[in-house]
């Protein structure tokens, strides 16, 4: 019998490691053979060739925070189903399948009503904003 | 209850000959086991991921009616190692601005994330590292991290390029991990169960027995979760976050040498997980059509055939990404939200009311008249 701790996620850390230590030989060889000839012009980030104007790291579209949030919102609920979907089958077989369907059509409607929500509300469009003032101008 | 490779082979009577020669201590013997184990499978799907970029240019030449690369040994098979070469011995340019640490630490989320996925891959019934409880559920936690190595990728080389393919990157990754989440429960459901040792055991050999034919609904699953998968592994036609000829090279354009190589990699091994995945839960994975007994010489040929479930697989990808033109942003976010994923909802309703309606029968078995 093998012990419980040997038996569960070591294969997961020894891949961990695996990639750690690939990664470190990997910046080891290159060490070892790539050329090294710095010049202030050859790392200025790339803009077509151009002298980069201002910093990267600037204001971002609120789109991409609406995005995540109804990620998070729907990522959520889909792991609270995880139990219910892996014990349905066990449930079916018990003659009580009729109960657990209920118990996942409850979830599966919090779900549909909130991506119900989101598109009624235009958050899945990605031109939205556009679309809204379009309309209004039209009438 | 967790199954391994070395609780696999503990049955066996070598086992304990091994035991003996390691002096009794059984974690210094599963070490050496999941360390051989996991170098070889690290070697093999870098072997992969390597012949996958030469199978690229090789399949796009084909497609495009040219010869492709046939330089470097026969039939330019060797290219992939002229390419390794080349990588390691380019310079290694950071840009000035960037942020150091978060530079260099986005290739190596990418490559844990990928690498880390290897463990449940089922090459075989003995040979999956770790045949965990909850297979399913650490996959697609796990595959996370490439999110977040493509986005810190973005974020950190302060460009506006990059920072354009990250951030597209990561919103793309992480709206189409929702359909391909809820098309993975339907496969649970249906399994009764999340170890991707249960979920094949519930599967046969022959197309019949398979989930993607279990019903209507899981065959629509099949390909909400293939799409879905696409896009996790920004594969054209949602490779936007890298999107040539828009973004010059999306969230690596400022990698250089051996850290661009580790981008490419974990890429090109996440395509093939994915495809290990879709060969596991929807096509039977490796069970031997008519077969069920389990002794050691049969676990090669249900390696072979679930590689070559997996890598037919591959090829659709690669001929899915010379065929098809890149979507738009709007169409991207579109297709994933108003298309797959109600309809990956309707298929996790659909097989719920299946199993309860049709006591967990297939089509095949109604037909054939309940063999289960």
């Amino acid at each position: 019998m093998i012990p419980a701790q040997i038996d569960g996620l070591m294969p997961v850390v020894i891949f961990m490691g695996l990639a750690v230590l690939l990664f470190l030989g990997g910046h080891f060889a290159s060490v070892l053979l790539a050329p090294k000839k710095p010049s202030h012009l050859k790392s200025t980030p790339y803009e077509c060739g151009e002298q980069p104007v201002g910093s990267a790291w600037s204001m971002f579209n609120v789109r991409f925070y609406v995005v995540g949030l109804i990620f998070i919102i729907f990522d959520v609920e889909s792991v609270l189903m995880f139990p219910v979907a892996a014990i349905f089958k066990e449930m079916v077989d018990m003659g009580q399948g009729g109960y657990a369907l209920i118990i996942l059509l409850s979830f599966v409607s919090v779900l549909l009503e909130g991506i119900a929500y989101c598109w009624r509300k235009g958050d899945l469009d990605w031109v939205k904003s556009f679309q809204h003032s379009l309309k209004k101008e039209t009438k | 209850m967790n199954q391994t490779v070395v609780s696999y082979l503990s049955q066996y009577e070598f086992y304990d000959v091994l035991l003996k020669l390691f002096g009794g201590n059984q974690g210094l013997l599963a070490l050496t086991i999941y360390l051989l184990l996991g170098v070889a499978i690290i070697g093999m799907c870098a072997t992969i991921g390597g012949l996958g970029t030469y199978a690229e240019r090789k399949i796009s030449a084909d497609l495009q009616a040219r010869i492709g690369p046939n330089r470097v040994g026969p039939y330019g098979l060797l290219q992939m190692l002229a390419d390794g070469v080349k990588m390691m011995t380019k310079e290694d340019i950071m840009p000035f601005t960037a942020d150091k640490m978060l530079f260099y630490l986005a290739p190596l989320l990418c490559l844990t994330g990928v690498f880390a996925t290897l463990a449940v891959v089922p090459f075989s019934s003995g040979f999956i590292m770790a045949d965990m409880n909850v297979g399913i559920f650490y996959l697609v936690a796990i595959s996370s991290l490439v999110g977040v190595g493509v986005f810190l990728g973005g974020y950190a080389s302060n460009s506006k390029w990059s920072m354009l393919g990250g951030m597209r990157g990561a919103s793309q990754i992480i709206s189409y991990e929702i359909p391909v989440t809820i098309s993975l429960l339907a496969i649970t459901l249906l399994a009764g169960g999340m170890g991707f040792g249960t979920i094949i055991g519930r599967q046969g050999g022959l197309p019949h027995q398979w989930f993607m034919f279990h019903n209507p609904f899981a065959f629509l699953a099949t390909f909400v979760y293939f799409i879905g998968a696409l896009a996790e592994t920004n594969r054209a036609p949602f490779d936007l976050p890298e999107a040539e000829s828009e973004l010059v090279s999306g969230y690596h354009t400022e990698y250089t040498g051996m850290r661009f190589g580790f981008f490419a990699l974990a890429e090109y091994i996440e395509v093939f997980v994915v495809c290990g995945v879709a060969a596991a839960l929807f096509l039977g994975g490796y069970q031997i059509p008519g077969i069920s007994i389990d002794i050691l010489p049969l676990q090669a040929v249900q390696f072979v055939i679930f590689m070559t479930k997996t890598l037919m697989l591959y090829y659709v990808v690669i001929w899915i990404r010379w065929t098809l033109p890149r979507l738009r942003v709007d169409q991207l976010m579109s297709v994933c939200w108003k298309y797959l994923t109600p309809m990956a909802i309707l298929n996790l309703v659909g097989c719920a009311i299946w199993m309860v309606a049709f006591d967990g029968q297939s089509i095949a078995e109604m037909i054939l008249g309940g063999q289960h």
